[in-house]
Order: structure tokens, then C-alpha cells, then sequence
């Protein structure tokens, strides 16, 4: 690892670190405990908070009314439900719908369910190429609303387990409405303006044309049959881009307006624009942490969580980045430059973007899969085998190193509790965590929770690999081909989006499939936490004593990550021996 | 009931163990097996390995999965089955064996059966294990009543102090208000016939016993969250092993080579990843948890009031017997102004000489610290005048010399009506002795008074040590006395408990239990009385003296037959130790799957990928013998184990993140690399025996 990777984490952590003390903090205040005293602030809150109040007039919300969990959680899935079929009937109705210049048709039924489930879960795995199948009306007013709602979605399921454990004896966690509205109106609509707007002034574009001619500076010639052809001229296309690139990173949603993701150079033009978006995925995962802690009236504690997020996320980085500085085995002995160079990179720069180098490419795929984003601007597909661990495992840990918005937060609260109860025992006292016993039944939804994402990977893949049709598609032979699936599953069972590449997930059935593993890996985990929340906000808090175990120790923050990763290693140790580790002694040993 | 109280012994001999061994096979009742998930598992596994072994015997296969190969893994499969089978036998067994000694103690009460309800018909002399229902006794003076029941015939008074700890006698007769007798108590005069109300083993003492026994064991809250959680794991690692089968069918198709991992191998991966450590011993740490209780001389009603202890917030503890000795004693003697400290000894103690009471004789115990003698009472010609409600004083007349001891007031009446005067000096002796919690007795003689002696109670010592050590335990000490507040601050400091409730009376002590509850915490006291019942029943953990009476044990959920207030230390600790065992077990059996991925991956699929034996970091000698050595460590740490889950892990009160520090060096770290040894160890001894 060089010095310049060193530095790049180092100033990215501490940026990221620096920030999310403040925006934390504003998270607590516009989700802080009484409805009906809303952030108060300059004009601009204001402004906001009247439209706001006409949000709720219109509604018919009552903005007082609390919500216990099951109501909260009804309200929510019927909320994405609808969110999810609006996207599906502007998807298929596209070509009819205004905003479409490039008159594209209709997006077939399968490709339309899995991307309205993908967009609505906050997965954002995309089966479809956007420049090539959706007009900016579909774009916009569908998959970028669902950006803002699917983030706000997350977002609320957190503040619920938050409330959860800052309130107690009783049984009202909020208003979704309420906090719906807040998430979107005062927390991702501002955040994304101004990102967008410094996404413009690096060079993304933003405009409303479908394609433009390009004169190409140097006329291209080639012969194919026979016959001569010359290119003068390429079409571009176009679109409404930064407006999207800046709540695909802020609400880590990761689905690129073009296919190429954050490799396109109008996505992500430069290493500023690369690293601006880096922050953008961290900024709420991990403010969310100290929102957490400010709410529950004990900052340590939501210190304490996101040290442990920040430590996983830098080792496993450190990890790719050295695996893809090291030398790929298979170049040995052949004129290729290996090592870095002023004049070379050295390293594995196979699938990777030039303008952004192994740094800034390998961090930025780390960041996307630890913060379960799922954009990327380098091929995973052409990582080194342990280099490609890197983003496979982040995700299969659960996208608890920082993970998505909101779901980062109350997945690795999911795991704070297996720390505490088995933690707890052996401090000779019923677990408890901020004062709240952990019981039996919090104990299911923990470990219904926990269960899911290994099982539905598991399945999945175990599935796809019996299947004659779903293994056909494979770019890879060997087991690079079951790299692939796995990463496949483990992506959409997360709900991170990221996709390796090489693998054809066009099919019906990996459209079906992937489809459904999506709406499992949201909702199969976000119900079991509202439910735990629903149990936990009826219990007291029992006030710490000299034998209450503390949780914002380094001894704790320990306990977790190693928890963290026991989890992760244990459930998936033996696919990824199938995998990546075998891809890396088959390399080895055949050179 | 005092018969009960001899201890329990326990005999852990061979013949003990072969009865545990024999009730292992019992238990492989699938009945039985399917209450525990993870064992369940285990045990299904060993079924179908010894299938597979019949069925690989009609076909000859590869190397690894030889049928000596299956026969193998099945026989240490089963063993594992057994060896959880035999920690549960074990634990259960020696619970048993206490309770057994208990029982026989209890039926050496002998019982005299009427034939018919009428004094001085025929009798024969049975034990009161045998009596039934509506049998009719004959129970005269000095008899220990058998069993509960109700008088058909005659009057009796009866001692029943051992149920109600009140030492007067109580009538009992038919007809009157008064006609139920019970079990245990014991008749001083006159005779009763009594019909028995009770079949044998309905009684209280028999109904707990027969929960500790674990014939109605039920898993408790927190037993439950941890087997759901194990159960979790068990079913993630199910899933992990069973997709293991279609990834290595997909990989002999992606390498064209090799041939899928073998269900042997996958089922072997299985138990060795499951939670079988503490799946196997879950259910003998609870019995072992009650088993330390009964050995501590406590039956508990349930498990979950074991577990409960454990998490204790704050101690109500009676000040009396518990804190303190049971009485005040003469700690100092003030003599007045123009009185010699020799003269005031000597007239204290002429005061005292006749006096019975625990402080009388403390007093004359002082006195002859200052060479006073002991007097003879008859010698001196002297009368003893008792103390009486309405004077509140005692003391002796020598002739017409009147020599009286007792409350300030009550003496300074007695002198001032003798025209004397009661000196400012005394005065402020008395108040000052009073202010320090203490108690100030005036000693008169005639018509001066001689001087203060004051009574203290007596701290019992050690006990400053315990309560430092409940402290860094997090649990709050608070003393429950019905004295005033001054007596109370006094003897609290001296104790060193963190709180105390003065004036104490039944509603204060229910108002503060419920108070402390409020805010969340968990209390737990001790008790006697039926005044006590309402607050016992309000604490989480209760424990009632076998002294007290029966409504205060229906009210508790623990009893200590000893009857020893400060028990309940003991009983938090046991149950601190309870959720200790699990915690450090259920660690250790899951730090433990790491080496035994790094034993059996690299074996499972050998035929496919075999530079996957990088992953053979402990240099096992052949894939057969890497998962026989990962099977067998898994069976045998069991075994291992068993103590450590009987006794418990050592409790230290030296707070929670020490604590967790140390146990997770101990069972997290020590537990990812003792397989590795083991497993090591164990692959040698395989190869070196050629045992495959």
C-alpha cells in the first residue's frame, strides 16, 4: 500500500468523521422527540417548515399522531408498495409519457418489476442499461423519486429504533408521515441540491436533451468485410445527471444514470468529483450514529458504534487496496511493469479507470459496498481474486460498516445486541443494552433478522448454481464463475446493487429471482426491527449500575467488530474458500 | 423442622456414574432429543451417517468415504449425542442425591395411626411418609406433629415456633377457630387426634423439592433467548453445509474434475460448527444452578428465581440477625459526676445479676472487665425485681436499698419521686450515648443516679467486607430496621450499607420495594413473618427464612432452610455464576468453528480444488483424519467440560468489563486456538495409532 493510498484513507476518514458530528447532530434535532417542536432555525427552516405544514394540510396528517409499531410499519409498507407500482406503471407506460426524446419503448414486465423492487428496496441493482432503455421522464420522476423515498424509508426505520431505545414505558415510536417528510424535506432534499450543484461546477451534466453529435478530434478508420469505415462523429448521451448522481450517494442507492456508473466521465468526472462522492455515501450512515447518540442522551454511545463501523471499513479497504498495489501473478516474467513507477501504476489497473488510478478506484469500491451504495467506476470483475474479496465480503458482513442509510445503522444495531447478550451473560447479568433489558422476544426478532441475509445468499446461489440456464450466462470459467453468482446474491440479499459484472442478469429468472431476494433482504430484516422496537420502547430503563456492562469501551467496540466479523466469517467462509480464496491458489500455484 | 438441616451429602462415586451413563442411553428417546435444537441436530446427523455407512457398505467408494470412514464419524457422532446426554444425567443426578438425603431426613418423623378417633385406642407407630389422606393421628406432649392436618379430638398447646417464629404457645383444640395444625411443629402439652389434610409429597416442603428434582424443570427467560439464538446459528450453519453440496457440484463442473463433498463430511462439518458445546450443557448448567442452591441448604420454587438473583439491584436486608448480632450489648458505662468508674461497675452489675436478657448479661460481662465479680443472687439476700411495662425498669432490692437500671425518663421519675435529682451531667451522657445510635441505660441507686451504660449493637463481623464486595458487585445495600432514624444512621455507618430504612413497618417496606422497582431495578430481601408476605411477594427475589412462617414461604420464591439472612449473598452469586457459565460456553463453542473451518474445508473438497489445502494451516495428515480429528475434539471438549459446567466459572465481584476482559481472553481467544492444539493433537494420535 503507498503512501498516497495512506493518506487518501486517512484524509477520507477524517473528512468523513469531521462531518458527521455536525450532521449528526441536525439529524437529532429534526428527528428529535416531540412532533410538534420541529427544527427551528434561519429562513430557510422556516420556509421549509410552512411547506411542511402544507405537506400535512393536504394530507390530511395529523402530524400529533403518534404511531405504534405495527401502525408505523403498516404505513410504511404500504407507503413502498404504492412508491414501488407508481415506478412500475411509469417504467411500462414510458413511451407514452412526456420527456422521452429518444422515444424509447417500454421497459419489458419482468425488467420493470425488478427494477421497481430494486429502486423501491434501495437496492438500486440495475438489469437494464439506462442510456439505452429509459427516457428522462422515467429517470427522473421515476427512479430518482424513488432514490429520495427509498433513503427517507431507511432513514425512518432507524429513527425508530433509535426512539426505541430513548423513550420508555410506552408504545408510540412516531409518526411516519411526519418523519418521512422531515427525512426528505430537511435532510436529503438540501444535502442534494448542494451536492448536485458542486457536481455541476466539476463538469457533470444536467440538462434535458436526449443525445448529442459530437465531432470526434480525430477521425477513426477501420475495415470491416471489406469494407471501409470511416467515424467521424459520436453521439453522446445526455441527461438531467447531476440532480440523480447526488442522492444515488447520499441515499446510497447506487444506480447510475448511465451504465457505466460512476466510471462515466459525466457521472464522475474527476478525482474531486470521485472523492465528494465517496464522502456523500458515508455522510448519513455515519451521522446517523451520532444522531443516535445525542438522541438516547449518551454521545459515547453513538461514538462508540461508529468507531467500530470506521475501524472495519479501514481494514478491509487497507486490504483491497494491497491486494490491488501487489502484482497480478499471471504477469511474471513478462515485459510488464509490476511496480509503481513515476510513470506507471504498477499494481492491477485491469478494469480500471486511468483518470482515477488503483487508489481511488479500490476505495471507492470499498465505499460503495461498505456503505451498501453498490455505484462503482472500476470493473470488479477484473479485480485480483483477494481484491474482489474486499467488496464481496463488505456486503456479506450485512452492510453493517456503515451500510446503507439508516439500514447500516439498524443492522449493526442487530449485532450490538448478540455482542450484549452474549456479552451480558458473561457479566453474570440478564443482557441489557442503554438501560433496556434484552428478553426473549427481542432475542427472535434479532436472530430473525440476522438469519436472513446469510439464508437468502445461501439459497440463492445454491439455487442459480443447480441451474443449467442461470449457469450459462457466466463471463468466467472455473470459479471465477461462482465468484460471481455469489457476489450476485450477496449484493441484492443486501440490498447494495453492486454488481461484479460477468454475469448476464438479464434472464427471466435472474430478473425474478433477484427481484424477490431484494424485497426479502429489506423487509424480511426492517419488520423483525420495527418489531423489536415496538418491544423495546415498552420496557423501562433500568439505571446503570457498577455491574451494568459498558457499551462505549474499547473493550466493547472490540467485542463488536469481532462479533461483526465471527458472523461474517463463519457463514460465509466456506462459499468464499469456493470462491475468491480458491480463484487466488489456483492463481498461484499456476504461475 | 429443624431435622431437616443436616446437610446433604454427595457421593460422586462409580456406581453414580453408571447410572448417569445408563440414563444417557435413556435419554436418546427422540422425545427427549427434539427439546433441544442443537443436540436435535446432532442427533439426526448420527442417524443418518450410521445410514449412510449401511449403504456404503453394499458399495465401495473413494478413500474418504470409505465406510470405516462413516463408521468412524457416525460412532463419535453418537458419542456426541451421549456425552450431552451424560452432562444433563450427571447434573441431574446429583440433584437427586441431595434431594434424596433431604427426604430421608425429613421421613424420620415418626407418626402414631389411630385405628379409631377416640384417646387411648390401639395405635401402630408409622413414619409420616406413609400417612394418606384423612389417617387419623395421635399426637400427645413432646410429639412432633407428622403432618398437616386438622384436630377431630382434644386441646393442645403447641410450639410453633419453627413456622411462625413466635415462641409463645399457641392452642390448638377442636372446635374452636383454632383447629388446623401443621407439619413440623411440635406439642407441649396435653394430646390431639389429628385427620390428615395432605397426601404425602403435597406438602410444601415436598412440592419444592419435587421442582428441584427437575421433574417440572421449565427452561427460564433467559435460557430460552439464548437456545433461540443458538438455534439461529444451527440453522445458518444448516444452511451453510446443505449449500455446500450444490457449490461443490457446481465447482466439479466448473474444474471438470474431482467429485462433490461427500454428505459424511458435510454432516461432520455440521456438528462441529453448531453450538453443540453449549448446546450439550446448556440444560446442565440450570440444574447444576439449582443443584448449588440446595447444596447452600435453598430450595428455589423455580430456576428463574436463581437467574433472577443475578441480577439483583438492591439488597433489603433486616437489620437484626442479619447486619447485627441478634441483640444490643453493653459496650461502655458512663458514671456520674462524683461516682467511681469501679462503683458504677459494681452497681451496674448488681443491677443486671438478676436479669436473663441478652443485655443483662452483657452488662455483667462488662462489669467484670473492671474485676467485678459474679455475685450469687441468694448469697446476697437480694430480690429480683422484673421488668415491668408500666415502671420500664429492673434491677434488685438489697433490704430497702433499691437499685433499678432502665430508660432515662423512667428513672429520672423513679428518683425525682424519691426526691433526688437527676444531674445535668447524666443528662447529657444519655443524649449524646443516644445521638450516637446507641442505647443508654440509667442506673439508679436509691434515690442517686450512678451513672450510663450504653448498649450497642453489635456489627457482625465480616460483614463491612461483603457489602464492599456487593458494591463492586453494582448491588445496593439497604438496611431494614424498626429502629429510629438516629439508631438507624448509626449502625448503617458502622455497617457500611449504602441506605437504610428506619421505623421500618410491613407498608413502608412493600412502598419502598415498589419505589425502587419503578425506577427500573430489581430487589431482593429476605423475610420471616407473615407481616413480611406483601413485600416478599412485591421483591423479584425472595427469599423466605424455613423458620417463618408458611404464608411468608408461599410468598417467596426461594427458602433457606438454614434460615441465615446473609444467604442471600450467596444466592446472587450463584446466579450470577448461572448466566456466567452460559455466556463463557457459549463463547467458547463458537470461537471454537475457526479452526475447524480450517480442518475440514481444505478435506471437503480435496478431490476438486486440491490447492485448497492451503487453508490446512495445522498440517493435518489426510482428509479422512482432518475430519475425524475435528469430530472427535468436538465430542470430547464436551466431556471436558461437564465440571466446569456443574460448578460453575469462578465469580469474582470485580466488575463488569474486568470481568468480560478476562473471560474473553479465556473463552474467545483461548477458544479460537485450543481446537487448534487439540485437533493437532489428535490427527498425531490418529496416524501414530493407524487407527484408519
Amino acid at each position: 500500500m503507498s503512501a498516497n493510498s495512506l493518506i487518501q484513507l486517512a484524509v477520507l476518514i477524517g473528512a468523513v468523521l469531521l462531518l458527521s458530528w455536525p450532521v449528526g447532530l441536525y439529524l437529532a434535532r429534526v428527528f428529535m422527540d416531540k412532533t410538534e417542536q420541529p427544527p427551528s432555525g434561519g429562513r430557510i427552516i422556516r420556509a421549509l417548515r410552512v411547506i411542511e405544514n402544507s405537506i400535512y394540510r393536504m394530507a390530511g396528517v395529523d402530524p400529533l399522531q403518534e404511531m405504534d409499531w405495527v401502525s408505523y410499519a403498516v404505513a410504511l409498507l404500504v407507503f413502498n408498495l404504492l412508491g414501488a407500482i407508481l415506478l412500475y406503471a411509469i417504467l411500462r407506460l414510458q413511451y407514452w409519457l412526456p420527456l422521452n426524446p429518444q422515444h424509447f419503448p417500454a421497459v419489458p414486465s419482468v425488467m420493470s418489476f425488478n427494477t421497481a423492487v430494486s429502486f423501491m428496496t434501495n437496492t438500486n441493482w440495475q438489469s437494464y442499461s439506462g442510456e439505452t432503455t429509459l427516457g428522462i421522464f422515467s429517470q427522473m420522476f421515476g427512479l430518482t423519486v424513488q432514490n429520495f423515498l427509498s433513503a427517507a424509508t431507511g432513514l425512518c426505520i432507524a429513527i425508530v429504533l433509535i426512539r426505541a431505545f430513548a423513550r420508555e414505558s410506552q408504545k408510540y415510536l412516531g409518526n411516519f408521515w411526519v418523519d418521512l417528510t422531515r427525512a426528505t424535506l430537511y435532510v436529503l432534499l438540501p444535502f442534494s441540491l448542494v451536492v448536485a450543484v458542486f457536481l455541476i461546477s466539476q463538469g457533470v451534466i444536467q440538462n434535458f436533451q436526449g443525445t448529442k453529435r459530437v465531432d470526434l478530434l480525430h477521425p477513426v478508420a477501420f475495415t470491416v468485410n471489406h469494407h471501409r469505415i470511416q467515424l467521424t462523429h459520436q453521439v453522446l448521451p445526455m441527461g438531467p445527471v447531476a440532480s440523480q448522481e447526488a442522492i444515488k450517494e447520499l441515499g446510497n442507492n447506487g444506480g447510475g444514470y448511465f451504465n457505466m456508473n460512476s466510471a462515466h466521465p459525466f457521472e464522475n468526472p474527476n478525482p474531486l468529483s470521485n472523492f465528494l462522492e465517496m464522502i456523500c455515501m458515508f455522510l448519513f450512515p455515519g451521522a446517523i450514529c451520532i444522531a443516535f447518540g445525542e438522541m438516547v442522551g449518551d454521545r459515547r454511545q453513538g461514538w462508540a458504534i461508529l468507531t467500530a463501523m470506521t475501524i472495519l471499513f479501514v481494514v478491509f479497504a487497507s486490504g483491497g487496496l494491497m491486494a490491488e498495489h501487489g502484482s497480478n501473478p499471471g504477469l511474471h516474467g513478462l515485459p510488464v511493469a509490476t511496480r509503481a513507477s513515476p510513470l506507471q501504476s504498477g499494481g492491477n489497473m485491469e478494469g480500471k479507470e486511468t483518470r482515477f488510478g488503483i487508489t481511488d478506484s479500490v476505495l471507492f469500491n470499498a465505499t460503495a459496498t461498505a456503505t451498501s451504495t453498490g455505484a462503482i467506476n472500476s470493473t470488479s470483475d477484473s479485480y485480483l481474486p483477494l481484491g474482489g474479496l474486499v467488496p464481496l465480503w463488505l456486503m456479506e458482513l450485512g452492510e453493517v460498516s456503515y451500510g446503507g442509510i439508516g439500514s447500516g445503522f439498524y443492522g449493526m444495531m442487530l449485532f450490538v445486541l448478540v455482542a450484549v447478550f452474549v456479552a451480558g451473560l458473561m457479566v453474570g447479568r440478564t443482557p441489557e443494552y442503554l438501560g433496556k433489558k434484552i428478553e426473549t422476544f427481542d432475542m427472535k426478532m434479532v436472530a430473525l433478522g440476522i438469519l436472513v441475509t446469510p439464508a437468502i445468499i445461501l439459497i440463492g446461489t445454491a439455487v442459480a448454481v443447480l441451474i443449467p440456464h442461470a449457469t450459462s450466462v457466466l463471463g468466467n470459467p472455473g470459479p471465477h464463475g461462482f465468484t460471481e453468482i455469489l457476489y450476485a446474491f450477496s449484493s441484492v440479499a443486501n440490498n447494495n446493487g453492486s454488481a461484479m459484472g460477468g454475469l448476464t442478469v438479464t434472464s427471466i429468472f435472474y430478473q425474478m429471482v433477484t427481484g424477490i431476494v431484494m424485497l426479502m433482504g429489506r423487509f424480511w430484516f426492517a419488520l423483525p426491527v420495527m418489531a423489536l422496537s415496538g418491544s423495546l420502547v415498552m420496557k423501562k430503563k433500568i439505571p446503570p449500575s457498577l455491574g451494568t456492562l459498558p457499551t462505549h469501551t474499547p473493550l466493547f467496540i472490540t467485542l463488536l467488530i469481532g462479533t461483526v466479523l465471527l458472523v461474517g466469517a463463519l457463514n460465509f467462509l466456506p462459499a468464499l474458500s469456493l470462491g475468491p480464496l480458491i480463484e487466488h491458489f489456483l492463481l498461484i500455484h499456476s504461475h | 423442622m429443624s431435622e431437616i438441616i443436616s446437610k446433604p451429602r454427595l457421593s460422586l462415586n462409580a456406581p453414580f456414574f453408571m447410572k448417569a451413563a445408563l440414563v444417557s442411553f435413556r435419554k436418546l428417546d427422540p422425545r427427549v432429543q427434539i427439546r433441544n435444537p442443537v443436540m436435535f441436530v446432532v442427533y439426526v446427523g448420527a442417524i443418518l451417517t450410521t445410514m449412510l455407512y449401511f449403504r456404503s457398505l453394499a458399495s465401495g467408494a473413494g478413500a474418504v468415504s470409505s465406510s470405516s470412514f462413516i463408521l468412524a464419524t457416525s460412532i463419535w457422532l453418537w458419542l456426541t449425542v451421549l456425552f450431552a446426554n451424560f452432562a444433563e444425567a450427571v447434573g441431574e443426578g446429583q440433584n437427586r442425591a441431595q434431594v434424596e438425603s433431604l427426604r430421608k431426613a425429613r421421613q424420620d418423623t415418626p407418626a402414631k395411626k389411630l385405628a379409631e378417633a377416640r384417646y387411648g385406642a390401639s395405635y401402630e407407630v408409622v413414619s409420616s411418609q406413609n400417612l394418606k389422606r384423612n389417617d387419623l393421628i395421635l399426637v400427645e406432649t413432646g410429639d412432633w406433629i407428622p403432618g398437616d392436618g386438622e384436630v377431630v379430638e382434644g386441646l393442645a398447646s403447641i410450639d410453633e415456633s419453627a413456622i411462625t417464629g413466635e415462641s409463645a404457645p399457641v392452642i390448638r383444640g377442636v372446635g374452636s377457630d383454632f383447629d388446623s395444625v401443621t407439619g413440623g411443629t411440635r406439642v407441649l402439652s396435653d394430646w390431639l387426634i389429628v385427620k390428615i389434610s395432605a397426601e404425602p409429597g403435597e406438602a410444601f416442603l415436598d412440592r419444592m423439592i419435587k421442582m428441584v428434582e427437575g421433574a417440572t424443570r421449565q427452561k427460564t427467560p433467559n435460557e430460552i433467548a439464548l437456545t433461540i439464538l443458538l438455534a439461529v446459528m444451527t440453522i445458518i450453519f444448516l444452511l451453510v453445509c446443505a449449500t455446500l453440496l450444490p457449490f461443490s457440484i457446481f465447482g466439479v463442473h466448473l474444474m471438470h474434475e474431482g467429485h462433490p463433498a461427500s454428505v459424511t463430511i458435510l454432516i461432520a462439518l455440521l456438528v462441529c460448527l453448531i453450538p453443540t458445546t453449549i448446546g450439550a450443557l446448556l440444560s446442565a448448567i440450570g440444574i447444576a444452578g439449582m443443584g448449588r442452591m440446595l447444596r447452600a441448604n435453598v430450595l428455589a420454587t423455580s430456576g428463574r428465581a436463581v437467574e433472577a438473583a443475578g441480577d439483583v439491584d438492591v439488597l433489603l436486608l433486616d437489620k437484626t440477625g442479619t447486619i447485627t448480632l441478634g441483640n444490643r450489648q453493653a459496650a461502655a458505662f458512663y458514671p456520674a459526676p462524683d461516682v467511681s468508674e469501679r462503683d458504677f461497675a459494681d452497681l451496674a452489675q448488681l443491677s443486671s445479676i438478676a436479669d436473663q436478657t441478652p443485655e443483662g448479661r452483657s452488662v455483667v460481662v462488662l462489669a467484670k472487665q473492671y474485676g467485678i465479680r459474679e455475685r450469687d443472687l441468694t448469697s446476697l439476700n437480694a430480690r429480683f425485681i422484673p421488668f415491668s411495662a408500666s415502671t420500664r425498669m429492673s434491677g434488685v432490692d438489697l433490704g430497702d436499698r433499691q437499685i433499678r437500671k432502665g430508660a432515662a425518663d423512667a428513672i429520672r421519675l423513679h428518683v425525682e419521686s424519691q426526691s433526688g435529682s437527676f444531674p445535668d451531667a447524666v443528662q447529657s451522657v444519655v443524649d449524646s450515648v443516644a445521638r450516637r445510635g446507641s442505647t443508654p441505660l440509667v442506673v439508679s441507686d436509691r434515690a442517686q443516679v450512678v451513672g450510663v451504660i450504653e448498649l450497642k449493637d453489635i456489627v457482625k463481623g465480616g460483614i463491612k467486607e461483603r457489602f464492599i464486595q456487593l458494591r463492586r458487585m453494582g448491588i445496593q445495600t439497604i438496611m431494614v430496621t424498626g429502629d429510629n432514624r438516629l439508631t438507624a444512621a448509626a449502625i448503617a455507618a458502622e455497617a457500611g450499607v449504602d441506605d437504610f430504612l428506619a421505623e421500618a413497618t410491613p407498608e413502608k417496606k412493600l412502598e419502598l420495594i415498589r419505589g425502587i422497582q419503578a425506577s427500573g431495578k430489581l430487589v431482593a430481601m429476605t423475610g420471616d413473618g407473615t407481616n413480611d408476605a406483601p413485600a416478599l411477594a412485591q421483591a423479584d427475589v425472595a427469599v423466605a427464612m424455613n423458620s417463618g412462617t408458611q404464608v411468608a414461604k408461599e410468598a417467596a420464591n426461594l427458602v433457606d432452610l438454614d434460615s441465615n439472612p446473609t444467604k442471600l449473598i450467596e444466592v446472587v452469586e450463584t446466579g450470577k455464576q448461572l448466566l456466567m457459565t452460559r455466556g463463557a460456553l457459549t463463547t467458547f463453542s463458537i470461537a471454537n468453528d475457526v479452526a475447524k473451518y480450517f480442518a475440514i474445508l481444505p478435506a471437503a473438497f480435496a478431490s476438486i480444488y486440491p490447492q485448497l489445502n492451503a487453508l490446512n494451516i495445522m498440517d493435518l495428515s489426510s482428509p479422512a483424519h482432518a475430519v475425524l480429528s475435528a469430530v472427535i475434539f468436538n465430542a470430547l471438549i464436551i466431556v471436558a467440560l461437564i465440571p466446569l459446567a456443574l460448578k460453575g466459572t469462578k465469580y469474582r465481584p470485580i466488575g463488569a468489563e474486568k470481568v468480560l476482559r478476562r473471560f474473553l481472553w479465556i473463552y474467545g481467544a483461548g477458544g479460537v486456538i485450543l481446537p487448534f492444539v487439540g485437533i493437532k493433537l489428535i490427527d498425531l494420535l490418529l496416524v501414530s495409532g493407524h487407527w484408519l
